[in-house]
């Protein structure tokens, strides 16, 4: 019964966690494309540059809400499923909590306000910072955020006194050992998913002949930034396996499927793990690879699943196949993504022909990518907290130790609650952003109108 | 005691009253978006849409009111909020996905194409009825102890029903502050529909605290208190008076003192909610735990209340600039 609320509030955590952390990806790094379209404009005045802002505005204003809303979620759900986690923790954890909510969550719902709806209210440069004030705000909230998950990854700066663990260095706290890597892995994914997100949209509306400056220089941005930002992202990818394997090596093992401790390990691109027999099946790798990737020696020690099994026989590594698999999507959609914005990229500047150059099938291409992010990065998220189990935090808690007692059905109940409204709304979301993409094609306003002078504006849709 | 010398009480007590003012500008603010919400399938699609208008700029720095008082019981009182959010669990839940509904409703009402707005104007009302709904069942809960007996919990849908029709209140009141002519003066006859809420509310919650605790009822009725604190009850009737006799002449010709119910109804409920205030302090879990029992270490406080003191008055500030950038009568609201 015990282990069933276990298995199923983390079923609800993880469910309403990654329901969340779409919208967040998208805001991130959405906030300062459109202040990039906003000092593009401001600058040349062109009004390419504010038809570009304004499409992607609402886009911005849908998945804010949408992250707000399930936002509010998260702060409930340490209470209502895992109230052993602040009971232990509650000294570190609440108050970078309390600046992420403080600081960030703050500045960007009233600044919203000003730069969704205040642009013929206020001067142009207030407009201008309050849309920098946005996506300050935004990045400043995951930072605080993904400080508190690196901490629970790789904890330092505290003592426990009496079973409680009290702060006693901040900057140690706050700059612990993964969260560089993990900010700057999360932002970047964010980047990419923004990217292709614009990039895919724009090509279906320039499919569909919705073939304006606005959407030629949307896409041509987006195309460019992902070709630009991927290597990198791959680059930080691989600092921060080589961080987690220092720190957390049971994790890099799962990701692996490695059991044994050996030398000269390969690097496994399919394999079925086995977690009854302890083995791979059907293993298929390139010999001696994984060594050299991890230990930058192709006959480096690395360490197997097997060193993190007590001599009691408690099992201290996570479920390898989760964590195995995660891995290989998020890996294989990076890939993916390198393919395809290259690709685009060459055709774009081959005899500067622009987004001309593209030929169907690549925009077809960058339709199905629209969403290749999203995937990447809950495969990423999925990857690092699965892998942190049985621990919440690393050697200090286990899950099991924080799961409330609530009866199971109540928790299975109110899951199938939420995935029922998750499902239906991330359906409507997806069909609202391509309903937009069609109706501008076929040019006729969606309600935006950041025209100066509102009395010659058509007449816009109120409560935009 | 020094009670300023030692953290270990004043801090609690700082955090404690930082939270209850945070529940406080929740429940007028999104009080009265939500009641707007409530009020809907009373409007036709036009004025829908003007009601939309008048809370669009603000609901999400309204619920993030609520996102500030959950988060300092959160960080400040973390037994405190295990316990309680535990305890109402289910309602907890209907609360939320009744706030995703309605926050994702209102965006989505705007963007998705016609015929589907009118699905929207539902999620829209069911959601802004299920947070209102779950909201006054766990304050009832909460008053009653958070145990889950028959009588409590029919005491709890009770307050629900109160605390719906409160908001629904406030909300026409804002409605007559915020819009004119005919919406206007239907708003009119809305407040006179809903003030009984507010009013059985407040007295349901007064009456009942005291009997369910021995503790309050002696901090109420014993000799001097009784008299310190005889204003609140009579202050509280005084504005229900002078609410009423306003919204029998409304509205005032030239719009004069529109903005005055809903300042005599945001009187009201901080004088119901000092009233609550006083009851139980200093329990935080109604007669179990004290917010100096379930406060976080002192030292963790402090660097919370370090931000906070930067970061609340800068809140403060923009709040208002906000609210004095979208004042006025709501007009069509766009993106410019």
């Amino acid at each position: 019964m015990e282990l069933e609320t276990l298995l199923l509030s983390r079923i609800q955590f993880a469910a309403n966690i990654s329901f969340h952390i779409l919208f967040p990806t998208i805001t991130i790094a959405l906030g300062w494309v459109l202040l990039f379209f906003k000092l593009r404009y401001n600058r040349t005045g062109e009004e390419r540059w504010m038809e570009a802002y304004r499409f992607w505005v609402k886009i911005f204003a849908l998945s804010f809400a949408m992250g707000v809303v399930s936002g509010i979620t998260m702060s409930f759900q340490f209470g209502t499923n895992w109230p052993g986690f602040m009971e232990k923790v509650g000294n570190i954890a609440g108050p970078l909590l309390a600046y992420e909510i403080m600081t960030a969550f703050f500045l960007e719902a009233v600044f919203l306000g000003i730069m969704l709806f205040g642009f013929s209210r206020v001067p142009n440069w207030v407009h201008t910072l309050a849309t920098f004030l946005v996506a300050f705000g935004t990045m400043m909230s995951a930072f605080w955020i993904i400080v508190l998950n690196s901490w629970m990854h790789t904890p330092q700066g505290f003592e426990m006194i009496d079973g409680v663990a009290h702060a006693t260095d901040w900057s140690a706290i706050i700059f612990n050992p993964s969260m560089p890597y993990r900010f700057t892995h999360m932002v970047l994914a964010s980047f990419l998913t923004v990217s292709f997100l614009i990039a895919g949209v724009s090509a279906f509306r320039w499919l569909i002949g919705g073939r304006t400056e606005g959407v030629r220089v949307a896409m041509k941005t987006a195309i460019i930034a992902a070709a630009v930002l991927i290597p990198v992202q791959i680059l930080v990818g691989d600092m921060h396996g080589l961080n987690t394997k220092e720190y957390q090596p049971a994790k890099v093992a799962a990701m692996e499927g490695n059991w044994e401790t050996s030398t000269g390990v390969p690097l496994i691109l399919f394999a079925i793990p086995d977690e009854e027999a302890r083995e791979n099946r059907f293993e298929i790798g390139i010999p001696k690879l994984a060594s050299f990737i991890l230990t930058h020696d192709w006959n480096g020690e690395v360490k197997g699943l097997n060193e993190f099994v007590t001599e009691d026989g408690e099992v201290l590594h996570p479920r390898v196949s989760p964590v195995f698999w995660s891995f290989r999507v998020m890996v294989g959609t990076g890939l993916l993504m390198l393919l395809v914005s290259w690709s685009a990229t060459y055709m774009i500047m081959r005899r500067k022909r622009g987004v001309e150059g593209l030929p169907k099938p690549m925009l077809y291409a960058l339709i199905g990518m629209s969403f290749s992010g999203w995937l990447a990065t809950l495969a990423g998220w999925y990857t690092t907290e699965i892998g942190r189990q049985p621990w919440l935090v690393q050697g200090v808690m286990t899950t099991k130790e924080a799961v409330a007692d609530v009866p199971a059905p109540l928790v299975l109940s109110t899951l199938i609650a939420y995935l029922l409204v998750y499902a239906g709304l991330l359906l409507a979301y997806i069909f609202v952003i391509f309903y937009l993409a069609r109706k501008t094609a076929r040019g006729e306003s969606i309600g935006t109108n950041i025209a100066p002078s509102p009395a010659a504006a058509p007449k816009a849709m109120p409560a935009e | 005691m020094n009670y300023f010398g030692d953290p270990t009480i004043w801090l609690p007590f700082v955090f404690a009253a930082l939270m209850g003012v945070s529940i406080l500008i929740y429940v007028i603010l999104d009080g009265f978006d939500l009641g707007v919400g409530v009020l809907f399938p009373f409007a036709n699609d036009d004025e829908k849409d003007r009601m939309i208008a008048s809370i669009g700029p603000f609901w999400d720095a309204n619920e993030t009111w609520l996102v500030l008082a959950v988060g300092l019981l959160l960080v400040a009182f973390p037994s405190a909020h295990g316990a309680i959010l535990t305890a109402l669990y289910l309602p907890v839940a209907i609360m939320l996905i009744g706030l995703i509904l309605r926050g994702v409703a209102f965006e989505f009402r705007a963007k998705a194409p016609a015929p589907h707005k009118h699905l929207w104007n539902n999620a829209f009302f069911a959601g802004s009825l299920m947070t209102s709904l779950s909201q006054g069942f766990m304050l009832g809960m909460y008053v009653m102890g958070l145990e889950w007996t028959l009588a409590h919990v029919g005491f709890a849908i009770l307050t629900a029903v109160f605390l719906t029709v409160g908001y629904s209140f406030i909300g026409a009141t804002w409605i007559i502050h915020k819009t004119s002519a005919v919406l206007q003066a239907k708003a009119v006859e809305w407040a006179k529909g809903g003030i009984w809420g507010l009013v059985l509310g407040i007295g349901a919650i007064s009456l009942a605290t005291p009997f369910v605790s021995t503790r309050i009822f002696d901090k109420w009725f014993s000799f001097p208190e009784a008299l310190y604190l005889s204003p609140l009850p009579i202050l509280s009737g005084l504005l229900v008076v002078w609410l009423w006799s306003m919204l029998r002449k409304m509205p005032y010709a030239e719009d004069r003192r529109s903005w005055q119910p809903f300042a005599a109804a945001t009187a009201l409920w901080i004088t119901a909610f000092g009233g609550m205030a006083y009851s139980f302090y200093p329990y935080v879990v109604p007669e179990q735990i004290t917010i100096y029992e379930a406060a976080s270490a002192p030292e963790s406080l402090f660097i919370i209340l370090i931000g906070t003191c930067i970061v609340l008055p800068t809140i403060m500030g923009y709040t208002v600039l906000s609210y004095f950038i979208f004042r006025g009568k709501a007009t069509e609201l766009r993106y410019d």
